[in-house]
C-alpha cells in the first residue's frame, strides 16, 4: 500500500478522489434538470436558482430559527418541489404550444425574478449556516467531510428516484411520456398532472442538492450564476434527458475541474472544463454517449 | 412622392436628433441618451441573430471581448483604441466562427444552441476572473487616463461628442439591420428558421448563411462593448460579460420587439429608463427592484405579447389600416 502510493502522485490522487465526490453532486444537479428536459421539453435555465431559494430556506429554518438539520432538510426538500410546480404551472404551463426557445426564455425571466427577489428579500450578504463539519484526513490526503456526506446524499437522492421511476404506475408514464409525448394522451394518461408532479420532483431534487450545498458553500443572491452554467454544461454533454450521459458527464467535467484546479486555480479548472465541453459538442454534439449519426 | 416623404421624414428625424445636445445640454440627461444609444446597439446587434430563431446566450461573452481587448491592448500595449478596436473586432470575428461553424454543421440548434452559447459567455467571465493579474478580474478594470492626445486614445469628457458618436454607431446598427431586411440574406435565414431541411433543399448554403449573420452580430455586439468601455471607462465582467447581460439583451430585444428594425431600440429606452427611475425614486433601497420587475416583466411579455411593444404597435396599426 506505502509503494503503491509512492508511485502515484498523492496530491494526483487527492485530487481524482476530491473530483469524484465533487462528481456526486454535479450528478445530482443534473439529474433534476434532466428530468424536467426529458419529459417536458424543456430547459429551466433558473434551475440553479431554485437551489439559491433552498439554500437560504436552510439557512433560515437551521441558523435563524433554530430547526434542527434533520428536520429542515426535508422541509427545503418540499418547498423547493413546490416551487418546482409552481413554476410549472404559472410559466411553463401556458407556453407549452409555445416555440421551446420561448419556455426557455420565460424561465430567464424567472431567473432575473428569483435573483432580485433574494437581494430584496435576503440581501446581499453572504450567509452562512454555520456548520463546520471536520477534515478527513487519509494519510498524507485531506477530504472534505461535507463533500463526502454530500456525495452519499446525492447518491442515496438517485437511487430513490431510479426506483420511483422503475417500480411506480407514475414513474412509468413519466418514462413513458419522456419516449412519445402524444400516444400518451391517447393512452389515458393525463398529462397535465404528470408534467406537475415531474417539475415538483426536479424541485425536489434541487432543494435535496440545496440542503447538501449549503453545508459547503455560503448562499448569496449569485450563487446561481456559479452553479447554473456548469449544470448546463453537463445535461448538454452528456445529452439532454439522457441520464446516463448526464451522470457520466458530471464525473468527467468534476474531474476536470479537479486537475485543473490541482494545476493552477480553480478558475483555471472551470475554463479547462468549458473548453472541454465546446470541444466535445464538435466531436459528439449529441452527448457523450449518443450514437453517432 | 411616397419614397421623397420618407426620405425627408428621416432627413428631419436624424438632424432632430443630432441637434438635442446643443438645445439640451443637461450632463445628466445626456449620460441617460448615451447610454440608450450604446445599448441599443448592443441589442439591435443581438436581434439580428435573434429574429431567425438564433438565440444567443454568448453574446455577453462578445461584448467582454469588444470591451476588455481594446482596454488591455490600450493599457499593457499602448495600442491606441483607433487600432485596438478592430483587433478586438477581429478576436470576437474569429471567436464566433469557431464557435458557430461546428454547431451549424452539425446542426445545434435551439436549446442545444442557446446552451452552447451561454457556455462561451460562461468562458469569457472565468477567463476574465481567472487573469486577475491583468484584467482586474471581478473588481473591474479601467482604461489608462491618456497623457497625450486624446483623439488618439479615443477618450473624451465632453458628453455632447459621446452623443454623436453613439448616435452615428446607433444609426449605423439600424442601417445594417435594413440592409439585412431588404437583402436575400432574411429570405435564407427565415427559410432555414422555418425548416432546415427544406432551406437546404432549396439550394439555401444553411451553414454559409448562419454564419455570415452571426459574426456579422457578434462583430456589432462587440463594437458596443468598445464603445461602452471607452465611454464609461471602467468594465467588470457583471456589466459587459457573462450570463447576466447575455439575458439583458434578450430581454431588452423581446420587450422591444424582436421582429422590428426599432423594437431593441424600445427595448433599451424602457428597460434603462425603468432603472433609472427606480434608482432615483428609492435610492439605495431600490437595488434588486429593477431586475425584480424585468423578470416578471419577461414572463408576462413571452407568455402574452411575444412580438413585444413596438412589434404588437406596429402589428395593430396595419391591422387597422
Amino acid at each position: 500500500m506505502e509503494s503503491f502510493l509512492e508511485i502515484f502522485d498523492i496530491y494526483l490522487l487527492e485530487a481524482v478522489i476530491n473530483g469524484i465526490l465533487l462528481g456526486g453532486v454535479l450528478a445530482l444537479l443534473a439529474l433534476g434538470l434532466n428530468l424536467i428536459f426529458g419529459v417536458i421539453d424543456v430547459t429551466w435555465i433558473c434551475y440553479a436558482e431554485l437551489i439559491m431559494i433552498g439554500m437560504y430556506a436552510m439557512y433560515y429554518l437551521f441558523a435563524v430559527y433554530h430547526v434542527p438539520y434533520w428536520l429542515a432538510a426535508p422541509i427545503c426538500i418540499l418547498v423547493v418541489a413546490g416551487l418546482g410546480a409552481l413554476l410549472h404551472f404559472l410559466v411553463i404551463a401556458p407556453l407549452l404550444s409555445a416555440p421551446p426557445i420561448n419556455q426557455l426564455l420565460a424561465t430567464g425571466g424567472v431567473l432575473f425574478f428569483l435573483q432580485s427577489f433574494a437581494t430584496v428579500a435576503f440581501g446581499i450578504d453572504f450567509r452562512n449556516i454555520g456548520i463546520r463539519l471536520p477534515v478527513l484526513s487519509l494519510g498524507d490526503m485531506n477530504f472534505s467531510y461535507a463533500r463526502l456526506l454530500a456525495f452519499i446524499a446525492a447518491a442515496i437522492g438517485m437511487a430513490v428516484v431510479y426506483v420511483f421511476m422503475r417500480k411506480t404506475y407514475v414513474g412509468t408514464a413519466i418514462r413513458a411520456i419522456a419516449q412519445d409525448r402524444q400516444i400518451m394522451v391517447l393512452m389515458g394518461v393525463d398529462t397535465r398532472r404528470i408534467y406537475l408532479i415531474t417539475s415538483a420532483i426536479g424541485g425536489a431534487l434541487a432543494g435535496l442538492a440545496a440542503c447538501l450545498l449549503v453545508l459547503m458553500y455560503d448562499v448569496h443572491p449569485f450563487i446561481g450564476l456559479s452553479i447554473g452554467p456548469i449544470t448546463f454544461l453537463i445535461c448538454v454533454l452528456g445529452g439532454l434527458g439522457n441520464f446516463v450521459g448526464g451522470f457520466v458527464a458530471a464525473f468527467v467535467f468534476a474531474e476536470i475541474i479537479s486537475m485543473g484546479g490541482m494545476f493552477s486555480d480553480l478558475e483555471w479548472g472551470y475554463v479547462l472544463a468549458f473548453a472541454f465541453f465546446i470541444i466535445m459538442m464538435f466531436i459528439r454534439p449529441g452527448g457523450l454517449l449518443a450514437r453517432r449519426a | 412622392m411616397k419614397l421623397a416623404n420618407t426620405y425627408s421624414a428621416w432627413v428631419v428625424a436624424a438632424v432632430a436628433l443630432a441637434a438635442v445636445p446643443f438645445v439640451h445640454s443637461d450632463p445628466y440627461h445626456l449620460h441617460i441618451l448615451i447610454l440608450i444609444l450604446i445599448w441599443s446597439f448592443a441589442y439591435t446587434s443581438w436581434s439580428m441573430m435573434g429574429r431567425f430563431g438564433l438565440t444567443s446566450l454568448g453574446h455577453g461573452g462578445f461584448m467582454g471581448i469588444g470591451a476588455y481587448v481594446t482596454a488591455l491592448l490600450w493599457n499593457h500595449l499602448g495600442v491606441s483604441p483607433w487600432l485596438g478596436i478592430p483587433i478586438a473586432l477581429a478576436c470576437a470575428g474569429a471567436l464566433a466562427l469557431v464557435v458557430g461553424y461546428p454547431c451549424f454543421r452539425f446542426r445545434i440548434t435551439g436549446h442545444y444552441f442557446a446552451l452552447v452559447t451561454l457556455a462561451l459567455s460562461g468562458i469569457v467571465l472565468q477567463i476574465v476572473t481567472a487573469t486577475r493579474d491583468y484584467t482586474g478580474g471581478s473588481l473591474g478594470y479601467t482604461p489608462e487616463v491618456t497623457k497625450g492626445s486624446k483623439l488618439v486614445a479615443m477618450q473624451s469628457s465632453d458628453k455632447i461628442v459621446w452623443y454623436l458618436a453613439a448616435l452615428v454607431i446607433w444609426a449605423l446598427g439600424l442601417a445594417i439591420w435594413t440592409w439585412v431586411d431588404r437583402s436575400m440574406m432574411r429570405s435564407a435565414m427565415e427559410a432555414i428558421s422555418e425548416d432546415e431541411d427544406a432551406a437546404a433543399a432549396a439550394g439555401v448554403n444553411v451553414t454559409a448563411e448562419k454564419l455570415k449573420i452571426t459574426v456579422l452580430s457578434a462583430l456589432m455586439t462587440a463594437l458596443a462593448g468598445a464603445l461602452y468601455c471607452q465611454y464609461q471607462m471602467f468594465i467588470s465582467p457583471d456589466t459587459v460579460s457573462g450570463i447576466a447581460v447575455s439575458l439583458q439583451m434578450v430581454f431588452a430585444a423581446v420587450v422591444g420587439g424582436l421582429y422590428v428594425a426599432l423594437g431593441p431600440t424600445v427595448g433599451a429606452i424602457i428597460t434603462i429608463l425603468m432603472a433609472e427611475i427606480l434608482r432615483i425614486s428609492f435610492g439605495t433601497k431600490a437595488v434588486g427592484w429593477d431586475n425584480l420587475i424585468y423578470g416578471v416583466l419577461l414572463v408576462l411579455f413571452i407568455i402574452f405579447l411575444p412580438k413585444g411593444i413596438l412589434g404588437s404597435i406596429l402589428a395593430r396599426l396595419r391591422v387597422g389600416r
